[in-house]
Order: C-alpha cells, then structure tokens, then sequence
C-alpha cells in the first residue's frame, strides 16, 4: 500500500520521492486504469458525435472523470481533485448555463444531426487518423513506467509559489483578462442588431 | 586693436542676420542704413589696424576659440593679421563699403532689397573670414561661404530660369575645383598633420626638398581650387554667366574680391609652391594663357558686362602669371589695382545699365559722352586704368609683373611676349568700349543720370584707380624678395608703348574709323573667328558636349531605374502570392482548423524525420 | 509483484487519443458550443500528457502545468461562451460557417 507522504513538518525534498520503483500498484488498479482509459475514450467519441447538446456535455463530464480516475491512479491525486472540481464543474457548469441560455430545443438537434452527414467528416477523420498515426510513431518508443509514488498538494504548492511563481503572475493576469473580456462581451451596449447584413453574406 | 579684431568679420554677420530675421519688417532706408554701416564700421576698423600696422608692423595672431578638437587637431576660429591680410581686408571692407552704398541707389526699387543686402553682407563676412583665417580649415569655410553666397547673389533675380541656370553653372563649376583644393587639404594635413598656414610652411620646408612629388601634387591641388574660384582655364565659363546677378554683385564678388581669392590662396601659400617650382611654371602658363584667350574673347562681345567679365579673366590671368613667376608682391598689388579699376568700371557700366533701362548691348547704346558725365570720366579712367596706359594705377602693376615674367630664365621672354600681346589687346576692348558706348551717335536715351549715392562711390573709385599705383603695400615682411637685375631699358619701353598702340588701334578702328575691317570681319575666315571668339573659343560648346550631354544621357538611361527591376519583381511577386494566399482565407472557421491541422501534420513529420535528437525522449 | 505497473506510452497513447478524437469534431461539428467542447477535450487530453510525463519522473511540474493549462481552459471558456453569446446575438444561428464576413 503506498503511505501517504503528507506528514507535517515534513518537507520537501523529503515528499518528492526520486524512484522508479515499479510493481507498487495491485492488479485491480491496473485494470482500472485501463477501465478508466476506455471509459475516458468512448465518452469523449460520444460526447463527439451528440446532436443534443447537454447530452454531449453529459459525456464530456464523464469522459473528465474518467481522466480523472486515471490522475488518481498514476499519482497525481491533487490534479485529480482539480479536475473533479474545476473542469468537470466549473467550467463545464458554465457550459450548461449558456446551453440554457441559447435554448436550442428541438429544431436545433434535427439540424445537428444533418450537419453529421458522413461526408462532412470523412475527410477530417483522415486527417485525424495520419496525426494519430504520427503521434502514435514518435511515442512509440518511450518506454519506462510511471511512478508509482504521488506527488503531494505540498510538494506541487511549494513548486508553484518557487520556481514557477511567474506562471503563477501570468495566470492571473490571463484570467483578469478573461474575466474583462467575458463582462466586456456581456454587455448590453453591444447588443445590436446584425440580422440585415447576416442576409446579405 | 588686436583684441578687436575679430569684430571686423563679426560686424557684417551680424548684419546679415539682422537683415535676414527682421529684413521684411525694417523700412527699405533702415535696410539700407543697416546694411552699408555694418560694412561700414568694418571699414573703419580696418582703416585703424592699417593705421596702427603701419607704426608697428606687428604681425597678429588672434585665437577667438577653438573651433573643433580631435585628438591633436584642434583648428580654431583664429585670425592671422599680416600685411597681405591688410592688403585684401582693405580692399574687401574699402571698395565693399562703396559698392554697398552704389547698391543702395541701384537696387532702390527692388523689392527684395533686404534679402540683397543680407546675401551681400554674409559675402563680405565669409571673404574676410577667408582672408583672415591663419588656417587652411577656416580658409575654407570663408571659401565655400563666399561661393554660397556667389551663387545666392548670381541667382539673386531667380524669376528667370537663365539665372538660376548660371547661379548652378557657377556654384557646380566652382565646386569642381573646391573639391580638388579639400583632396589638397586632406594630403597636406596627412602628411604635416597640420592645417595652421604658418605652422604647415614651416614644416613643409623641413620635410620636403624642392622639386618633389607631394608638394607637388598638393600645390596642384589648390591650384585647381584657385583655377575654379578665379575662373581661368579650364574652369573659367562659369564667370561670364554670372553675370546675371545684379552688377554691383559683379564688381564685388565677380571682379574685386572673390575671384581673387584663388590669387590670394596661391600667394598665402607661396611657401608650399616655393617647394613645387614645377607648379609655379603651370599656375604662370594658366594665367598667360587665360588671359590672352579672355582677352580675344572680350573683343568680340557685344554685352558690356561680359564683356567685362572676359577682361576679369584675363587679368586675373596676369595675376596668376605674375605668381606663376614668383613675383608675389606685384600679383597681389595687381590684385589690389584691379580690384579700384575693375570697381570703378562694373559700377560704371551698373550705372548705364541703371539709367539705360537695362539695356546690356553696347551698340544699342552710344553717345553717352554729354549726357552721363560722371559715369563717362569713371569710364574714362577706368579703361585707362586696365589698358595700363602710364600713370595709371594698372600701369604700375602690370609693367611690375611684366618685367619680372621677363626675368625669368627660359619661358621669361616668351611670357613677356604673351604678356604684351596681352596687354595690346587689353587696350584695344577697352577703348572699343569707351568708343562705341560713349561716342558716336545716341542710340537710346538715359532717362536719369546718376545720383549721389552712385556718383559718391564712382568718383572715390576714379581717384583710388588714378593714384593706386602710388601705394606701396605692406608685404615685403610676408614674401621672400625675388628679382633683382633690372632688364635692359628697351624691355620697360615696349611694356609702356603697347598699350599706347592698343590705343591709338582702337582709336583709328571704332571712332574714326580711318582703318575699315570690314573686308577683314566680313570674309568668311574672319567671321568664323569672330563667332570663335564671341563664343569664348567655343569651351561652353565644348564642355555641353564632353561632359553635360553624356551625363544627361546617363541621366535618362538610369532614369527608369534599371538596378530597381530586379526589386519591382520582387515586390511584383509578393503581391502574387498575397493575392493567391488571400483567397485561401474563405472566412470558415472549420476550413482554417482544417488547414492547421494539415500544417500540424507537416510539420509533426519533418521534426520526427529530422533526425535523432530533435523529438527524443 | 514486480512489474505490474502502468506503461507511460500507454498513457500517452490515450493522450493521443483523446487528442485526436478531439480534433476530429472539432473540424466535423459546425456548432460553435461543439467546437468550444472539442476545444475542451484537446486541452484535457494535453493536460493528461503532463500530468502522466510528471508522474513518470516523480516531480511537481507536471500537476503545475496542469494547473496552467486549467487557467488557459478557465480563461477561454469563459470568453468563448461570451463569443456565444454574441454570435447567437448579432447571426441567429451557432453555425460558423455562417460567421465567416472576415474573408480575403
């Protein structure tokens, strides 16, 4: 069983553990990672391929979990939490907001569905599928396993405030940015109507 | 006085810039008042140095500031005071001053009348700069600030394309020999590491031995710096030309001052062309050869002040040959004299021109003798005077420079013959002049005749070309002593009768006509030498052909910009392939994506084959 | 039990899955909500990569880009979904293959 690191005063050179020991992890947790990976992957080609809209954003939830699962497995308990939390409900709650806003309804899954002629994707699925290819060719030769041993909140704060405290800076200034942009384009002065030009292209 | 010496050029530059700032807001008489004082308090000034220099003889060296410093070099704003500095700042301040109160009536009713007196104060600040300076450095900024203002003042009625045609002719042709007089310059400076004039011929004569190569080349290097400021051979057309400017501007600036400035140069210094003898024997077969050719040109002309802008050449020619054979002392004494004649006359022929409704051709005047007295008395003695006829002020000088051009072993005897056929022909344009302006019959009548302003000056220049010759300057401190045996008695006799034939030729020739040319002017030989000479032997023909006309050409040819094809494609192609690439931008989002994709593609490959190393793990 | 362990490529792999998947409606959906989702996927699946390449040699870095990627995704969904808004507003319709005025 791995033990968990964080033990007060404890710091941390001492938490962040150099090793590469392998065969930590039980068999059940092999196989859910793979049960995890799959679920991950089909949700995310159904999330996809939805007409509706929330029901691909049910899948898209899903498939967050599911990665989810796997950063908990492989030791990244912390960004699993933030995973969970932020982008399967944060952002993907904004998601459902909007959604709910526009008020597609029916007309706009018939639509949907019309757009997802095989026609349309067949030629971005080749694409895809060389850029798979390609991927799959320059990572087929990494080998070793993960480590085993998690990384702690503590050892990634004290990372994160050390030597990365300027991607920190940056960050908050693009999310200030973000957070000017989103009110800016909420606003009601710009609210004014396109219709008649939309005629016209 | 030596601690004001500097006042002397400062006085006209201040003027010059007064005129130039308030100019259009002063009343023409304060424009006037302003411009002829500040030469005028110039010219008191340098009346008192005269006065103290000629108690004390003391040579002045007077460092205002210093100008720049690099390193060793360090050229000042400093004035070097001998008696050729004498010699030319009264010549420039003293006739300056009355040709400046000329001005005053001749340009009465012009109505750029500040802007004249501001270019004609700049030129007499920048001429005594130039005379001044005790460096070759600050010589030449007096030498391109007189030449700007030659050129201001040439191209002072620049309505007229023509002027400002011969306002570039002048400045471009002088730039010629500027040139060649900085390369000068450089090579001294080079070599000696100096530019202070005392300084460098003192260290020339310790470098050097006589007669070798880089004082050579250097000497024949200012020597085209004072062939194009003095307009001889073969930089000269450009003086009759600049003719077009107002002619009080001529008697200042293209017959007194500034076309002696190369004469100035040349005997300022003497001690580089003692070392380059071989230099000296071409500056003295420029200036004969100038001068006779000048002179056969001036017999042919029809407009009076080309035609006295051909006698200017010629007798800058004299002076030059009077250099050329080491006869320092009667070159500038002749440039002196020339400087009262040659006054006296472009003021006088300004008069006519003033009072004949700008008319320029001789034969279409005439008669003038009754009804322009004072201006026909100035004729008078001037031709006198520039014929050398005895007792005349251009008598002294020019016998001077004649008897020591004879002196001189080898060429003496034939400069000598050059010289007095020279001075033969002097006499005869001259007195043809006189002849066919003043005599004869009254072809258009004068509507004024002078008035005190014109006539003031006229008279002071009448009696300064009279007596001039009885003036001794001050430089025998400054030039080594040359000359020494007298010529047999018969040389001095024929120097003093030639003009005196000349005379009497023109006399028989123009007035009464006893002798009848012509079946001389008339046959075919005759005439077609009289269009040489009228042409100036052709050298404006001649230089439009070698060098004006293939320039155009050369012009035209890169006027379509043949090297910029080669950049046009360049930018043609550009263009292409914006537009092709633009119509790749469709506005669809998904077909962007689509084509990021396949770049990704591209790109992802050409990295994994690029060898090991660039994705490894 | 030594060698039970999870592969790092087979993680990247579904990284690269993921990724893929997530192009592929991104270039198939016309949908402006859809492409903002796949947009999401493709940041999910990049943040995977780090977080496994973090894993693999023991260190906080990766869970710190993680965190930075989740920023970026934070930040752009929400003026994404303002863009929305805005494209619903001023076109009446999602589709953006109807937005498409900036052309060369």
């Amino acid at each position: 069983m791995r033990k968990d690191p964080l033990i007060p005063g404890v710091y941390c050179h001492d938490l962040i553990q150099f090793n590469n020991r392998s065969g930590v992890l039980s068999m059940l947790e092999i196989v859910f990672f793979y049960i995890a990976s799959l679920v991950a992957l089909i949700a995310t080609v159904m999330a996809m391929t939805r007409a509706n809209a929330i029901h691909a954003l049910i899948y898209l939830i899903v498939s967050l979990l599911a990665v989810a699962v796997i950063f908990f497995l492989i030791g990244a308990p912390f960004a699993a939490a933030l995973e969970i939390v932020i982008y399967a409900g944060a952002i993907m709650v904004l998601f459902v907001f909007v959604i709910m806003m526009l008020n597609l309804g029916e007309k706009g899954d018939k639509q949907e569905r019309q757009w997802l002629s095989p026609s349309v994707w067949v030629g971005p699925a080749l694409l895809s599928i060389v850029l798979l290819a390609e991927l799959l060719f320059i990572i087929s030769d990494v080998n070793g396993p993960v480590s085993t041993s998690s990384v702690s909140p503590k050892a990634v704060g004290l990372s994160l405030f050390g030597p990365y405290v300027l991607a920190v800076e940056i960050s908050a200034m693009l999310l200030l940015a973000g957070l000017v942009g989103s009110f800016h384009l909420g606003r009601r002065y710009l609210e004014r109507d396109y219709g008649d030009e939309r005629g016209k292209e | 006085m030596s601690k004001i010496i500097w006042l002397i050029p400062l006085m006209p530059f201040v003027g010059s810039i007064t005129l130039m700032l308030f100019g259009k807001n002063l009343r023409r008489s304060h424009i006037g008042y302003l411009g002829v004082s500040s030469v005028g308090i110039s010219a008191l000034l340098t009346a008192l140095l005269a006065i103290e220099f000629m108690q004390n003889q003391e040579v002045l060296e007077t460092l205002v500031w210093t100008w720049m410093q690099v390193g060793s070099f360090a050229p000042g704003i400093s004035f070097y005071f001998d008696g050729l500095t004498l010699v030319m700042m009264s010549v420039i301040t003293g006739v300056g001053f009355l040709i400046h109160l000329f001005s005053t009536e001749f340009m009465e009713e012009d109505p750029s009348y500040a802007r004249y007196f501001a270019y004609l104060n700049m030129f007499v600040a920048s001429m005594l700069i130039l005379v001044m300076a005790d460096n070759l450095l600050l010589l030449y900024l007096g030498w391109e600030g007189v030449g700007v203002c030659s050129y201001l003042l040439v191209g002072f009625w620049y309505q007229h394309s023509a002027n400002g045609h011969a306002a570039r002719k002048a400045f471009i042709v002088t730039r010629i020999g500027d040139t060649a007089m900085a390369l000068g310059l450089l090579l001294l400076f080079s070599h000696l590491g100096t530019l202070d004039i005392q300084v460098l011929m003192g260290k020339a004569s310790q470098v050097w031995e006589v007669g070798e190569n880089i004082p050579l080349i250097a000497c024949l290097l200012l020597v085209c710096g004072a062939v194009g400021k003095s307009a001889q051979l073969p930089l000269h057309t450009w003086l009759p030309d600049a003719m077009a400017g107002p002619t009080p501007v001529s008697a200042l600036i293209h017959a007194a001052t500034m076309v002696t400035a190369g004469v100035y140069l040349i005997a300022r210094t003497h001690g580089l062309f003692l070392l380059a003898p071989d230099a000296m024997i071409v500056v003295a077969i420029i200036g004969v050869v100038t001068s006779l050719m000048a002179a056969f040109t001036a017999l042919m002309q029809t407009d009076i002040k080309r035609i006295l802008a051909y006698s200017t050449i010629s007798q800058i020619g004299y002076m030059f040959l009077a250099l050329g054979v080491g006869a320092w002392s009667a070159g500038i004494f002749h440039l002196m004299t020339h400087a009262f004649f040659k006054a006296l006359l472009f003021l006088g022929s300004g008069a006519i021109i003033h009072c004949l409704h700008h008319e320029h051709n001789i034969f279409k005047m005439g008669g003038l003798r009754t009804r322009m007295p004072v201006t026909f008395w100035s004729f008078m003695i001037g031709s006198a005077a520039l014929a050398a006829l005895p007792m005349t002020s251009g008598f002294f000088s020019k016998d001077q420079i004649l008897l020591q051009a004879y002196q001189l072993p080898d060429l003496g005897p034939g400069l000598w013959m050059a010289g007095l056929l020279g001075a033969l022909l002097t006499a005869i344009y001259s007195f043809r002049l006189v002849f066919v302006v003043f005599f004869g019959e009254a072809n258009t009548e004068p509507d004024k005749d002078t008035e005190w302003r014109m006539a003031i000056p006229l008279s002071i220049l009448c009696f300064l070309a009279l007596v001039g010759g009885y003036f001794t300057i001050p430089v025998v401190d400054v030039f080594p002593v040359t000359g020494g045996s007298h010529p047999a008695h018969w040389v001095e006799y024929v120097s003093i009768s030639v003009p005196i034939v000349g005379l009497v030729i023109a006399y028989f020739v123009f007035l009464n006509r006893r002798i009848n040319i012509e079946t001389l002017t008339t046959s075919s030989f005759g005439r077609g030498l009289g269009n040489l000479w009228l042409s100036g032997w052709g050298i404006d023909w001649l230089y439009d052909r070698l060098f004006v006309r293939p320039y155009y050409r050369l012009a035209n040819l890169l006027k379509s910009e043949p090297v910029d094809v080669i950049y046009n494609a360049i930018v043609e192609l550009n263009q292409l392939l914006n537009l092709w690439l633009s119509k790749s931008q469709t506005g669809r989002l998904r077909w962007y994506l689509v084509s990021m994709v396949a770049g990704l593609i591209i790109l992802i490959s050409l990295a994994s084959n690029l060898g090991p190393g660039v994705l490894q793990w | 039990m030594d060698g039970l362990d999870i592969p790092l490529n087979h993680i990247l792999f579904i990284s690269s899955l993921l990724f893929a998947i997530g192009m592929l409606g991104l270039m198939i959906r016309r949908n402006i909500i859809f492409i903002l989702m796949s947009l999401e996927v493709m940041l999910n699946s990049a943040a995977l990569a780090f977080v496994a390449a973090g894993a693999h040699w023991g260190q906080p870095d990766g869970q710190v880009v993680f965190m930075l990627i989740l920023t970026v995704a934070a930040a752009e969904v929400a003026v994404g979904l303002g863009l929305v808004l805005q494209v619903q507003k001023r076109f009446k319709t999602l589709d953006m293959d109807h937005a498409n005025r900036m052309q060369g």
